[in-house]
């Protein structure tokens, strides 16, 4: 698949996260999940939006490990490559 | 002695259009909600009440049933912190048929982009229980916290075991209500097939020429609390929720028992709950629905319960010849009616009642609205019934404040 880049998925993992909830202007790489009130429920439903768009399959034991938007950014990016 | 139990907050979503009193003043005035044979919450625009999460995460009844709950919670001052310990305030919350809205598109969802695509949010959108969880968690409710199903009774079920919870001393003050979101493609399609609903899309309960019920949506809710606690915090006392009774027709699984026997019955056990007799009933706020069986049958129950006579003399009125028939959440929002005219002393009518039928005797309120005039010198005294699909009946008696 043609390489993505890292703010590709950053702005679409923005975009996404936004629909669930909080403003997107609200949102950075070093905003936690847990303070833009995005549970795991949420989580699923990203993971579903991914793997759409970038064929990368989110389990729930990888979502366990991410707290911030980068660091989910960070793991889509590295598993698409 | 049982713990008496007042209502000290209303709320509702209806055809009418959001808040517990366009529901009763329109009512009263003569409005009709229902458009070409459905009554929709039209006026209802979920983003204005609510925030993008819980739009997103709550189905259409879960979201009528959070606007409601917090209408009425408002009215009771409830404003942002509980008057009582959180672990004693119960919440329940009725549908018929839970998120039927959200099945339908996740089953879309499944049939066009795969199973593993469906929504993690579904089950938790169109559980039943939903609607309660939802108004729990908003407002930090956490005494006994249960949905009730009993298709078109189930508002008026849920209502009845609010009074008991605060009767038997399980809480201190129950958020009550019913929620329902059916005018789908499916909910016509299979109501329809029932032959349940009205063909000409008229709700006209008790008419000769009624011939079927309208479906409508919405949600009403009520803040009971014990009536002592009520007056300490020196809340204002709208009526006391006074009786409840229930019980099952065991006849057939969608036409009710034609003889009105147990739910004449369940009328007698509301008012014995509360300390009541027939000739003390001011109003009666029908289940009414328009179709020829219902309205036949509980014609027959008032009769057998009150008797003749006096069943004659009180005046019975359909909410549904306004709204239209809102199934589980048809008998919290005439829960809410029906205190409404307690506080107001207006007596909404029949709408639509042109043409007596004539095995149907009973006042029916035509034409307009008229007061309400308390029976025996007191407080005026009101019941509200619900019937359903299943068998389930259910009274409740309510009083006004003398």
């Amino acid at each position: 698949m043609a390489t993505v880049t890292n703010e590709q998925v950053y702005q679409r993992v923005v975009e996404t996260l936004a629909s669930f909830g909080p403003e997107a202007d609200q949102i950075t790489r070093e905003s936690t999940f847990e303070e833009l009130d995005i549970d795991s429920l949420d989580l699923v439903e990203l993971a579903q939006v991914v793997e759409d768009e970038y064929g990368v399959v989110l389990k729930g034991e990888d979502m366990k490990q991410l707290s911030t938007v980068g660091d989910a950014v960070d793991m889509i990016v590295t598993r698409a490559e | 002695m049982k713990r008496r139990v007042v209502i000290t907050g209303l709320g509702a979503v209806t055809p009418l259009g959001v808040g517990a009193d366009a529901l009763h003043g329109r009512w009263a005035a003569g409005e009709v909600g229902i458009v070409d044979g459905a009554g929709a919450c039209s006026d209802f625009e979920p983003k204005d009440h609510l925030s993008v999460k819980e739009v997103r995460r709550l189905d259409r009844f879960s979201q009528l049933a959070l606007v409601a709950a917090g209408e009425a919670l408002e009215q009771a001052g409830w404003d942002g912190e509980l008057p009582y310990d959180s672990l004693r305030v119960g919440c329940v919350v009725a549908t018929g048929i839970g998120g039927i809205e959200t099945v339908e598109t996740q089953h879309d969802v499944m049939r066009d982009r795969g199973a593993e695509r469906v929504s993690p949010l579904g089950i938790p959108q169109y559980m039943p229980n939903a609607a309660a969880a939802a108004v729990s968690m908003k407002y930090g409710l956490q005494g006994q916290m249960y949905g009730v199903v009993s298709a078109c009774s189930s508002g008026g079920h849920a209502v009845g075991s609010a009074l008991r919870m605060i009767q038997y001393d399980d809480a201190d003050a129950v958020v009550v209500g019913g929620a329902e979101a059916t005018l789908t493609a499916f909910g016509f399609a299979c109501f329809n097939a029932l032959q349940a609903l009205s063909p000409t899309g008229i709700s006209r309960p008790f008419d000769r020429r009624r011939d079927g019920f309208v479906m409508g949506e919405g949600a009403g809710f009520l803040v009971l609390e014990e009536a002592e606690a009520a007056q300490a915090r020196g809340a204002t006392i709208l009526a006391e929720v006074a009786g409840y009774g229930s019980t099952a027709d065991a006849h057939h699984l969608t036409a009710p028992d034609p003889s009105g026997t147990p739910a004449a019955r369940a009328i007698e056990l509301a008012l014995r709950d509360a300390g009541l007799k027939p000739s003390d009933v001011a109003y009666v706020n029908a289940h009414g629905t328009s179709t020829e069986l219902n309205d036949a049958a509980e014609t027959a129950a008032l009769k057998r319960a009150f008797g003749e006579e006096q069943a004659k003399r009180i005046p019975v009125s359909s909410t549904k010849s306004a709204i239209g028939h809102l199934l589980g959440a048809a008998g919290a929002v005439e829960a809410v009616a029906t205190t409404l005219t307690l506080t107001t002393g207006v007596i909404a009518p029949t709408l639509g009642y042109e043409e007596p039928d004539p095995d149907l005797d009973l006042d029916y309120v035509p034409g307009e609205a008229r007061p309400l005039r308390a029976a025996n010198g007191g407080p005026p005294i009101a019941l509200s019934n619900s019937f359903a699909f299943g068998g389930h009946n259910v009274s409740l008696v309510f009083k006004g404040v003398s």
